[in-house]
């Protein structure tokens, strides 16, 4: 999106601008990049402390209805109806060859009322898939207008509680509604304990104020969010999942229960089956390169006779293990940990080895 | 007396009898971010003007760094090899990247003065 006139605007972008937010333009959203402490030092200082994101170009869906199980059941490879209130799921939108059409993460809200957290840069699309299957069901598909924040890090829970919000009564992938047009969801996107919170324009100033005067929390921007989320091996749409990326490949079947794998009747669930029968081609696997240069999306991987046997879709350097890191798609062959890979980075070979997924390991309160 | 001037590509040249010592400048290190990876080039290599020459790597992407004008590469500062982010805390002191033979120092006439490449920034 290159028409700046239609670019949108967080409302909170004057907080960014006072911080001394570099912004970018990102999904069709002005968002800040880093802050005057730079993408080091805000990496650094989430898995320290807490680091506080404004994520609202994600696209919160609410679907609501008698029928709003069953149709989530359809659109996404999840048992929606046995999902219970307050827990939350990382899912899809599948198109009907079992490509990703994005992932999103579901949650339940009470026994009729669903929330859907969209890529921003997926939102036409998911809304289009979204409205075209839920025209067969009772259910009503609503585009919630809220500031979206994420809190993230070691003390994210403390910093919260101290707010009045109930933060320590949740685990990881747990959700609640403290107030009215309010949503507190333990997650995130960092691998670190933390919080995504959604609330009302009108309060969201005062809250995020709130927040950062404490020491202990700095705003965070898109470029550490990228670092921190590389670090801990998820993955961003466009880059690491695409349409023509199923499940299986992009290592995601975690997400998919067994049970939906046999006899789902979710879009996608036939040509899901198939893959699963068949040979696998390619995989996402971690990638730790050899000494200090970043390997970068789009760098091509080969074996040691000069084939090429894959290919980075996210790369970069990882501020907290202290190497490079990446993700990549190779042939399942090199998909063994520690399978030695060449990238090919301007014309210069740099080893690289198949590494465990996360880098950094995830410190979620699972309770 | 060393001469010192400004690229629009933001670098920094500082010429002594012929030689110049080039670096970015702290504009540049700014826009960049946290300088993770300085990819140098060998020693003894020709580069011709508008050439990249050295690579340097933010934890989110790689930018070029041009040569400003023809000649032989004479040095390299190993030390921001060993500690990219020397470029971020003195990016026209300590965190200079290579030294070069000029072969014509004509070259050099179009290049912007301080004051020029403040103008370009502001």
């Amino acid at each position: 999106m290159n028409d700046t006139s239609s670019i949108n605007h967080l409302p909170l972008e004057q907080l960014h601008v006072d911080a001394g937010a570099r912004f970018a333009e990102f999904a069709g959203w002005n968002m800040p990049l880093s802050y005057s402490a730079g993408v080091m030092q805000e990496h650094l200082h989430t898995r320290q402390k807490a680091g506080l994101f404004d994520i609202t170009h994600m696209r919160l869906f609410e679907v609501s209805g008698t029928e709003a199980a069953q149709f989530l059941s359809r659109c996404c490879p999840i048992e929606a109806d046995q999902l219970q209130t307050g827990s939350a799921k990382y899912t899809f939108l599948l198109n009907t060859q079992a490509g990703i059409i994005d992932d999103l993460i579901t949650t339940r809200l009470d026994s009729s009322r669903f929330l859907v957290v969209a890529n921003a840069g997926r939102a036409t699309e998911d809304e289009a898939q979204l409205r075209s299957i839920g025209s067969s069901f009772d259910c009503r598909i609503e585009l919630l207008e809220r500031v979206f924040l994420a809190l993230q890090g070691p003390m994210a829970c403390k910093l919260l509680e101290a707010l009045d919000l109930p933060a320590g009564g949740l685990n990881f992938m747990n959700a609640t509604e403290p107030r009215p047009g309010w949503l507190i969801s333990r997650s995130g996107y960092t691998g670190e304990d933390g919080f995504e919170i959604a609330l009302p324009v009108s309060e969201a100033e005062d809250f995020a104020n709130k927040l950062l005067s404490n020491d202990a929390v700095m705003w965070i921007g898109l470029a550490a969010r990228d670092s921190l989320r590389l670090e801990a091996g998820l993955c961003l749409y466009g880059q690491d999942l695409d349409e023509q990326t199923d499940p299986r490949s992009a290592a995601l079947m975690w997400a998919i229960p067994k049970s939906l794998r046999q006899s789902g009747q979710f879009i996608g669930a036939d040509a899901l089956r198939a893959l699963i029968s068949g040979d696998l081609k390619m995989k996402r696997v971690g990638l730790k390169p050899e000494g200090r240069q970043p390997v970068r999306a789009g760098t091509d991987l080969f074996d040691k006779e000069g084939r090429k046997v894959g290919h980075v879709t996210s790369g970069g350097f990882g501020p907290t293990v202290g190497h490079p890191v990446a993700m990549a798609y190779v042939e399942t062959g090199y998909a063994a940990m520690g399978a030695e890979l060449i990238a090919n980075v301007r014309g210069k070979d740099i080893p690289a080895q198949v590494h465990a997924l996360p880098f950094a390991p995830h410190t979620y309160k699972k309770g | 007396m060393a001469k010192i001037y400004f690229t629009e590509d933001h670098e920094w040249l500082s010429v002594t009898d012929g030689v110049a010592t080039i670096g970015i400048t702290d504009h540049a290190q700014e826009q960049l971010g946290d300088l993770v990876f300085v990819e140098l080039p060998e020693v003894g290599k020709t580069v011709a003007k508008g050439d990249p020459a050295v690579v340097v790597e933010s934890v989110k992407a790689a930018s070029d760094v041009y040569a400003p004008a023809d000649g032989e590469i004479t040095e390299t500062n190993d030390t921001v090899s060993a500690d990219p982010a020397l470029v971020n805390k003195s990016a026209t002191g300590e965190g200079w990247l290579w030294k070069m033979k000029l072969a014509d120092e004509s070259q050099l006439d179009g290049l912007l003065d301080e004051a020029g490449y403040k103008a370009i920034i502001a």
